[in-house]
């Protein structure tokens, strides 16, 4: 238990939809240990999205513990999740989500501006990043001058650069052909291996899934192989 | 935050048209403000750049204007022995002065308009020293000629010099054309006091009689002699603070006109900020999304949401100052005054009207930000992500 990463207990997650209150979760359970690489997959409408956002910090359960390390941070206000998600995620998104005014190396920065960090320290980190996704000859390009897989790189790059304990990845290689995806997939493979990062991904794609060392299969709110969350 | 704000103004050509819409709107209201306040202040300053306190003006006790009055010449025997009016080997520095209206044409509009035609006595150019000549000469008592403020020739038709004009029922020569820096004088016509008198049949009347005080701005002396002696029946204030209250009227009504015009306007222009600002957040939704899931917290979302509405009212508010000082600082227009005479002024721009116009235009840029950035820091993250996915 003292290696677990993440450890939701009981967790309880509910929505309003005008009268109607719909249930997500019902006492879900997980466990997830530092260096895994997990990815979610299940159905649309089964949860993955919430308990990746749960997971994420930006969104809380309805009752039920999520510790982080040993902190419940589903007792954290707003503030303090930011604050956490500052420290300890890094975030990699379908579309990318690069700000379109900002250079390559601008848009890996903007995590480090909530670090107290010299410009020349923050241009170092960003270099490193840009370096590890291979991507420092495009660091002075904007996001509509590059490929959609260069794009996603350069989010991976903005996800790493803090040194983040976990990547979050929201169908990271769904707006992609199957070469980039697997490109992608080598490269968080790689972050997994060689720099211990604790990965965890949403996806409907079962190849993109065989890169992880785990797979968590959830239907109506439901894993459905139950000693896979343990 | 100075990243995040700069972030945000650097998407502004994302939202070019309506930011532009907006914008355009602010300098409108604002020019419309300052314009209205520029006829105020250049009024004001026409009335109060008139008087001065080294002078006294006395007229019939309860006239409100120099139109209404008379002063008869035992009157203004009496009141020259006063203690307070100062004296020279001439004798007392007064000036009994004739103050009528005649109908003349505005060379533009070709409106009939009525003009102040002043009568001054022989010291009555030593009283008004601000005054002097930029043309010709100065009239010759005795006879049918006038001298006329720069404003006068500027504004109405037949005032050139040379030019023989019928005011009255009498022609008189302009003889030439005199310079009061601004003041109300500019706008007036002046003859010898008893030609004036003798041309319009007004005896030996008089309707203000103008001093030198031997103390500036001490009327006390004046006022003891007035209430002293039953026959003046007068009223004496120096000649500021008579201006002052002459300009006091006008110079209201204008600014009280177009402080709630520009109000109204202002709520048009309010109801344009907050559409951009909200389209802004609409379109930033993403790009806010994002930059909460990074980390970072609702303030400088806030903040930089706030300042892209400021900014851009700000831009505004200096087109809309530009454009009133081009197209309005200095342009001349006359209007009715208390006296029902015609009272030509200068639109006057200064630092106090532009830093009004500024402030209405941060105002209305703070009122249309304020709720679209508390919408743009409280925005949901996982709802944010929703829309975009």
């Amino acid at each position: 238990m003292n290696d677990d990463l993440f450890r939701l207990h009981n967790v309880h997650k509910e929505f309003s939809r005008g009268k109607q209150k719909i249930t997500i979760f019902d006492n879900l359970c997980l466990h997830i240990k530092r260096g895994e690489f997990i990815t979610i997959m299940g159905p649309s409408g089964s949860g993955k999205t919430t308990l990746l956002n749960m997971l994420g910090g930006i969104d809380k359960p309805t009752h039920g513990q999520l510790f982080f390390q040993h902190t419940d941070i589903a007792q954290f206000s707003e503030s303090q999740l930011a604050k956490w998600r500052a420290d300890h995620v890094g975030f990699i998104f379908q579309f990318y989500n690069l700000m379109p005014m900002l250079s390559a190396e601008r848009n890996v920065e903007l995590p480090l501006l909530l670090k107290n960090l010299s410009r020349a320290e923050r241009k170092k980190r960003v270099n490193a990043a840009l370096t590890l996704v291979g991507l420092q000859e495009r660091a002075k390009h904007y996001p509509r001058e590059l490929s959609g897989g260069q794009q996603q790189r350069v989010a991976i790059a903005r996800a790493i650069v803090t040194d983040p304990d976990i990547v979050l990845c929201d169908e990271p290689t769904g707006d992609l052909d199957r070469t980039t995806a697997t490109q992608i997939m080598e490269m968080l493979q790689t972050l997994n291996r060689e720099f211990n990062k604790t990965i965890i991904m949403v996806t409907h794609d079962p190849e993109v899934a065989k890169y992880s060392s785990r797979q968590l299969h959830l239907d109506k709110g439901i894993f459905t192989d139950l000693e896979t969350a343990a | 935050m100075f990243a995040i704000i700069l972030l945000n103004l650097r998407t502004i050509p994302l939202r070019f048209w309506m930011s532009l819409a907006s914008v355009t709107a602010i300098a409108v209201v604002v020019a419309v403000l300052l314009t209205f306040l520029a006829m105020a202040n250049g009024f004001r300053t026409t009335l109060e750049g008139s008087g001065s306190d080294d002078f006294a003006m006395m007229l019939r006790s309860g006239s409100q204007a120099e139109l209404t009055s008379v002063l008869t010449r035992d009157q203004v025997n009496i009141i020259a022995e006063s203690a307070g009016i100062a004296r020279d080997h001439k004798g007392a520095l007064i000036s009994a002065e004739l103050y009528l209206t005649v109908d003349a044409k505005q060379r533009n509009s070709q409106s009939k308009v009525n003009l102040p035609f002043r009568g001054l006595d022989e010291r009555g150019l030593e009283l008004r020293p601000n005054i002097h000549l930029k043309a010709g000469r100065m009239f010759e008592p005795g006879k049918n000629e006038i001298v006329v403020g720069e404003a006068i020739q500027r504004e109405f038709a037949g005032f050139e010099l040379g030019n023989t004009v019928k005011l009255g029922n009498t022609e008189w020569q302009v003889v030439g054309i005199f310079s009061a820096r601004g003041s109300i004088f500019d706008g007036e016509i002046w003859t010898d006091v008893r030609t004036l008198q003798n041309q319009f049949n007004r005896g030996n009347t008089f309707q203000i009689v103008r001093a030198k005080l031997v103390n500036t701005g001490d009327v006390n002396p004046i006022l003891n002699a007035i209430n002293a002696d039953q026959r003046l029946n007068l009223d004496v204030k120096t000649e500021k603070a008579f201006y002052q209250k002459q300009s006091q009227g006008i110079s209201n009504l204008i600014f009280y006109i177009g402080w709630p015009l520009a109000i109204t306007m202002s709520l048009g222009a309010l109801a344009g900020a907050l559409n951009t600002m909200y389209n802004s957040v609409a379109q930033r939704t993403g790009e806010i999304a994002t930059l909460r899931a990074i980390g970072f917290s609702g303030l400088p979302i806030f903040t930089a949401t706030l300042l892209e509405s400021l900014v851009l009212s700000f831009v505004g508010g200096i087109i809309g100052t530009t454009i009133a000082f081009l197209f309005f600082d200095g342009i001349s227009a006359s209007t009715m005054g208390n006296g029902f005479t015609q009272i030509t002024f200068q639109f006057e721009m200064n630092a106090n009207v532009f830093i009004q116009g500024i402030i209405l235009a941060l105002t209305i840029g703070f009122s249309g930000g304020l709720h679209p950035a508390f919408r743009a820091a409280r925005l949901p993250v996982k709802q944010a992500f929703a829309t975009i996915r």
